[in-house]
């Protein structure tokens, strides 16, 4: 991209409240249910049926609302978005227009240049369409499942300049609202879902540009690419003279482009108003205050804070499962490093996380157990990966498994000292190198009498009885 | 002596007591039903099953059980109201023969109560028209001059209770469509406050305006229907967690020192000559029994029918967009046809052209460009008109009021005239754009013995208030 230009960028975000029940009804909220299941006379839209507001989907949208440093209104108002379309059983839905319930927010995320922050407009409630099934032997088909699904959109300012920037406060955005337990953040199932609006002006001027909104992208990655392309074809067109139209636009990420949807002249016209059905929301000022759950980006600096990397602190924020884990092995008395690197080599490798869910194989109890023993040098952190896996998918403790097997420490120096005394014996070639300096030769040694006693033996005491015995040779 | 001339609370205690059986009404209401098919007020009777259901009261009795407050009633139901065991059409082809898989609260509520539900009463499509003309299955004809309307929507719960085939009947009324056909029919017709009846189940057509009331031929026994179905559901938001005070009991109080507004705004040019004659007697009587008569000012009553229209039609655009052919009622679809045309299809030949016109013009007033001048100026000309009533009620304790300009008319009179036809709730708007209490009674007949019927107006949530006064009015009758 030329210079002179400057992508504007504002997302709006859609994400799925984790209610139990619907926004208006009783129905529950599960996915992949067999189609049409999840559905009553409210969901459905059938004649004489009203709704009702489901306290727990306000609840939730306080929660984020707070989180994001935005202003609560007292009072706000459901409006009917009219338009037909056969996933929209009532020919409108509920959202929230002139009144929103929260407004005035912002978010901190780690951008290309270190810490941005970025406006957030407004939050408001709506409830969600069903599914269109295309195809299906010539007939189009409709779940309506997911229709009345509580949602919040979250639209944010135009503060944004790059696809990377936009990837980045979308994962941000992700993870509070999933650290809230507001959001699953699955953008595969559509319960994290964007639509960006993109323009591009010439550096410095004030005006924005004429905007193009792209519509439902679902993965980060394909969010910041849509955005790329878009900003490269806005400018491609300005730079030859030309003129970027109003519009709404897919992304076709096989294609590598955004194609246009539908122009501003072919906009709905929603005709909004005040929902009649549902009296005004006055908040609860109940709701208002206590505490909100930790978010990630002030966990990250308390492990920091706590020893561990930059990294270590990202990785075990990445899931409120794994933070969950973490925290609760620490609470368990197992120190902050040692707990961190073994759920990040070990814990890790097999964990399975879908949503707000994470199997992550064992326990806290477990892995602080485990900790405690190698710590005490009770086993050796060979013997420590050989616990782990025994007892990984189970519900037995470290202790046992090392009793039953009879696992421990050779630290007995009577049993080590031949070992070593035969190695510096017979590979007189390495303990050359050892005594000219290179240090990393100790290793070779350390590693053979490892081997020998197949990692029963105390490293540290290996590794000083064979410093002493190359130093006693040479003299 | 029939059963069905008996007041409700009389009955309701015959069949508790033994001496006529439910099973018995139900053959007399069903007969009657039969005898006056010929008024067209009822789209569908449920036979077989107000049989049934007779005989299991009449076995619960037998077996020591106290029935409910409406033991053995028959009552008809609106057929804007959702039932399990009768269809529910709403007065339009779009719903032929269709059947909800649940019932409104007020269906359940009347069971409850062990009444009759014998069937289910013509309407104007959609609750939209004065007239019952609008219906999709033919006009319903007044029982005192079969020649002429019986006021509408509600026009066939009016003829059922006036025609003697019940003893009550259900209907909506979103701006005059229970109170108007009642004053047609000579039947007492009650517009409870908004959010005292619950909505739930009923077809709506304007939801901000639209509330479920009782009709009787006495006001005690609309009181004792108003009773059963009033009260909180937790299914409609709008329907008030306020307390069900005793009906009844208000029927029997007095009306001395009672001040009865009387707005002139309401006796201006459009007014029958007659009617005004039987209305200002009947508030005459009430001064005689000791209420004193306070003439109040209205001043924005002349703006009740253009706000309406803005609200009702727009309320309407948005509540009739479900009917689109996709999950229920009437398709029309052509092999290889798109989505559009299967909407457009559907909606063309399932409504009705005053249900067409009122979408169009609800569709409008929402408009982007058009929306302030219309629907926002609407909402403002609402609350003035909310207002007149706040400021009349600090002066007063009810209002008197015509129900309708004038009698029934005949069929055919106004079908050309939207307008003409729009005028016919001119007296009944205000109250249902201020959400207050109203009842329309018959207070005599014009000499081509047509029922004149006179409104009452109490504040929100003071039913007792209006049904105190009304009573007083039945009772002073001449």
């Amino acid at each position: 991209m030329p210079e002179r230009w400057e992508a504007v960028i504002g997302l709006e975000v859609h994400a799925q409240l984790l209610t139990e029940t619907k926004l208006f009804c009783a129905c529950a909220t599960r996915f992949g249910e067999e189609p049409n299941r999840n559905v009553c006379p409210v969901c459905l839209g059938l004649p004489g049926a009203l709704p009702v507001l489901n306290r727990h989907a306000v609840e939730l949208a306080v929660r984020a609302a707070r989180a994001v440093g935005c202003a609560l209104h007292d009072l706000s108002v459901f409006a009917r978005k009219n338009y037909f379309y056969p996933d929209l059983p009532k020919g409108y839905q509920i959202s929230q227009y002139e009144r929103p319930l929260a407004t005035g927010g912002h978010l901190e995320f780690e951008g290309e240049g270190g810490r941005k922050r970025a406006g957030i407009t407004r939050i408001h409630m709506e409830e969600d369409a069903g599914k269109n099934v295309h195809g299906v032997g010539g007939d189009s088909l409709v779940d309506l499942n997911r229709a009345g699904t509580p949602l919040i959109e979250i639209v944010g300012e135009p503060d944004l300049r790059s696809g990377a920037e936009a990837a980045a406060y979308l994962r941000a955005l992700r993870d509070v609202l999933v650290f809230l337990g507001v959001n699953d953040g699955n953008l595969e199932e559509g319960s994290f879902r964007c639509d960006a609006n993109v323009s591009v002006r010439q550096v410095g001027d004030a005006k924005l540009g004429t905007r193009a909104e792209i519509k439902n992208v679902n993965s980060f990655r394909f969010v910041q690419r849509a955005i790329e392309l878009e900003v490269a074809r806005q400018v491609a067109i300005l730079e030859s003279g030309g003129r970027v139209v109003q519009e709404t636009r897919g992304f076709d990420h096989d294609a590598g482009r955004t194609y246009s949807l539908r122009s501003k002249e072919e906009a709905h016209d929603y005709r909004y108003f005040p929902d009649p059905d549902l009296p005004p929301l006055v908040l609860d000022p109940a709701l208002k205050g206590g505490e909100l759950p930790e978010l990630p980006a002030a966990k990250r600096a308390r492990y920091q804070a706590l020893g561990l990397t930059p990294q270590a602190a990202q990785v075990l924020t990445g899931h409120p499962g794994i933070a969950r884990f973490f925290e609760r092995t620490l609470a368990l008395g197992a120190s902050p490093v040692s707990a961190a690197n073994l759920i990040q080599t070990e814990v890790l490798r097999d964990a399975k996380l879908h949503g707000l869910d994470a199997e992550l194989g064992v326990t806290p109890e477990q892995v602080a157990e485990l900790l405690r023993l190698t710590e005490a040098g009770t086993i050796s952190g060979k013997q420590a990966k050989e616990v782990f896996v025994a007892v990984a998918g189970t519900s037995r403790m470290p202790s046992a498994v090392v009793e039953e097997r009879g696992l421990r420490v050779v630290s007995d120096e009577g049993q080590l000292l031949p070992l070593c005394q035969k190695l510096v014996a017979e590979n007189p070639k390495q303990v050359e190198q050892v005594r000219a300096g290179k240090k990393s030769m100790l290793g070779f040694f350390v590693g053979q009498v490892m081997k020998q006693t197949g990692g029963a033996a105390d490293p540290k005491l290996v590794s000083a009885l064979l410093e002493r015995l190359i130093a006693e040779e040479k003299t | 002596m029939s059963p069905l001339s008996l007041p409700i609370a009389e009955l309701a205690r015959r069949v508790q007591a033994g001496s006529v059986t439910a099973e018995a009404v139900a053959r007399e209401s069903l007969k009657a039903i039969a005898d006056r098919r010929g008024l067209n007020a009822f789209l569908h009777v449920s036979e077989h099953a107000t049989l049934e259901h007779a005989s299991a009261l009449d076995a619960r009795r037998a077996r020591g059980e106290t029935l409910g407050a409406l033991a053995g009633v028959p009552i008809a139901i609106k057929d804007a109201l959702c039932t399990l065991d009768a269809p529910t059409t709403c007065g339009s082809k779009i719903l032929a023969g269709w059947r909800s898989p649940y019932e409104a609260t007020v269906v359940s509520r009347l069971r409850a109560a062990d009444a009759l539900l014998v069937g289910k009463t013509n309407m104007d499509e959609f609750a939209m028209g004065s007239s019952n003309e609008n219906s999709a299955f033919g006009p319903v004809k007044n029982p005192w001059d079969e020649t002429r309307i019986p006021g509408g929507s509600s026009g066939g719960s009016a003829v059922a209770v006036a025609a003697g085939m019940t003893l009550g009947a259900l209907g909506s009324d979103t701006g005059g469509s229970i109170r108007q056909p009642a004053a047609l029919t000579g039947t007492v017709g009650i517009k409870p406050s908004y959010g005292r009846v619950s909505r739930y189940g009923l077809v709506a057509f304007a939801s901000s305006l639209d509330q479920v009331g009782p009709f009787a031929r006495d006001v005690p026994s609309a009181a004792r229907i108003l009773a059963v179905i009033a009260g909180h559901d937790p299914r409609d938001s709008t329907s008030s967690a306020a307390a069900v005070p005793d009906y009844e009991a208000a029927c029997q109080r007095d009306v001395r020192g009672l001040r009865v507004g009387v707005p002139e705004d309401y006796f201006g040019p459009g007014l029958d000559a007659e009617v005004a004659d039987h209305v200002r007697a009947a508030i005459a009587r009430l001064e005689a029994d000791g209420a004193c008569v306070v003439p109040i000012a209205m001043p924005h009553t002349r703006h009740g029918v253009a706000t309406y229209y803005v609200l009702a039609t727009a309320e309407a655009s948005s509540n009739l967009a479900r009917f689109d052919g996709v999950r229920f009622g009437l398709r029309e679809e052509r092999p290889g046809s798109d989505l559009g045309t299967l909407y457009d299809s559907t909606r063309s030949a399932g409504f009705g052209p005053e249900v067409k016109r009122r979408i169009l013009l609800g569709t409008f007033v929402l408009s982007a460009g058009y929306y302030d001048a219309y629907y926002a100026q609407a909402q403002r000309v609402r609350a003035l008109i909310r207002r007149d009533f706040e400021r009349a009620f600090a002066q007063v304790d009810v209002i008197a009021t015509p129900t309708s300009p004038t009698a029934a008319f005949p069929l055919g009179e106004r079908v050309a005239d939207p307008l003409a036809m729009y005028l016919a709730d001119v007296y009944t708007l205000p109250a249902s754009l201020a959400g207050v209490a109203a009842l329309s009674l018959p207070v005599g007949r014009t000499r081509s013995r047509l029922p004149v019927g006179l409104q009452l107006i109490a504040p929100a949530f003071a039913e007792e208030r209006l049904l105190s006064v009304a009573a007083a009015c039945e009772r002073a009758a001449p």
